[in-house]
């Protein structure tokens, strides 16, 4: 038994750091029509932001301060771990008229 | 009827204004395979004005610009071959697209007289006031005009996009300054 119980705490530690950035979410954005559902979105340092382009024309997902440059091809995703906190905006360069909103908490 | 809408077009385009297309006769309204066509031809266009600058233009926000053009375009039109297939309509020839076509070949000619900066200039320009003047048709006649749900959300949606590219070219221009 006195092995058995050891190897649990050993397990315990060793998988505890990796049990954090599992609860990490996934926010999901789509991209139709050249317009960013939701436009404004909420997450925390650590979680994974997943746009989802559904129009046949590419875009990008491009942060205003210069943290990110997505590109989205047509009909495809991409996603994005957010490593810092603070409000950003970002558009698609190809059509500037999409706009959206994403607010990184610590 | 017909000629008078598409001549308001026409001058809108020439002179770049879209006060003058609002001013339009709103009583005489293109059919859908009109505006089929029309929609289609505005978008071969500015597919053969983006060639042309792929091959002449120098600066690098100008060839990416023009690359971004032809792939949406494309794409739209393709679409829009799509729907008309789907729809069994077969684009009608008019007075608007063959207007608009004279102009582009016009265009296409001067542009291809310049070299460098004053071309990339020119294009940048011309794109500017070309996407303006196709959002006000857009606006103001086309959609209106659609009667098939579908065509009228392609033009939807159509318009959008070439709103974005307007602010792009202007973005573009503004930096070419």
């Amino acid at each position: 038994m006195k092995p058995g119980r050891l190897t649990s705490i050993a397990l315990a530690v060793v998988l505890l750091p990796m049990v954090v950035p599992a609860r990490a979410a996934t926010m999901e954005i789509s991209m139709e029509n050249l317009v960013i559902v939701p436009a404004e979105v909420s997450a925390k340092v650590g979680d994974t932001i997943e746009w989802i382009n559904k129009d046949v024309f590419a875009h990008t997902a491009t942060a205003k301060n210069g943290d990110f440059d997505v590109t989205l091809p047509p009909k495809k995703s991409a996603t994005l771990v957010l490593r810092k906190a603070g409000t950003v905006d970002y558009y698609c360069r190809y059509h500037p008229n999409m706009k959206a909103t994403l607010k990184v908490e610590p | 009827m017909f000629v008078r809408w598409s001549t308001a077009i026409a001058a809108a385009i020439l002179l770049s204004g879209p006060a003058l297309l609002q001013g339009a006769i709103a009583a005489d309204k293109p059919t859908d395979p009109q505006i089929a066509h029309i929609a289609y031809t505005a978008g071969v266009m500015d597919i053969n004005a983006a060639k042309q600058a792929q091959k002449k233009a120098k600066n690098k926000d100008v060839k990416a610009f023009a690359e971004d053009m032809l792939r949406d375009h494309e794409a739209v039109n393709k679409q829009a071959l799509a729907l008309v297939k789907k729809l069994n309509v077969t684009p009608e020839d008019n007075d608007t697209s063959r207007t608009l076509s004279k102009q582009a070949s016009d265009k296409l000619a001067e542009l291809d007289k310049l070299d460098g900066a004053a071309f990339d200039k020119a294009y940048v320009a011309n794109e500017v006031a070309y996407h303006k003047a196709v959002n006000g048709a857009l606006e103001t006649q086309l959609i209106p005009s659609a009667n098939n749900a579908e065509l009228k959300s392609l033009l939807q949606t159509g318009l959008k996009i070439f709103q974005g590219h307007q602010q792009h070219a202007e973005h573009v221009a503004a930096e070419l300054k």
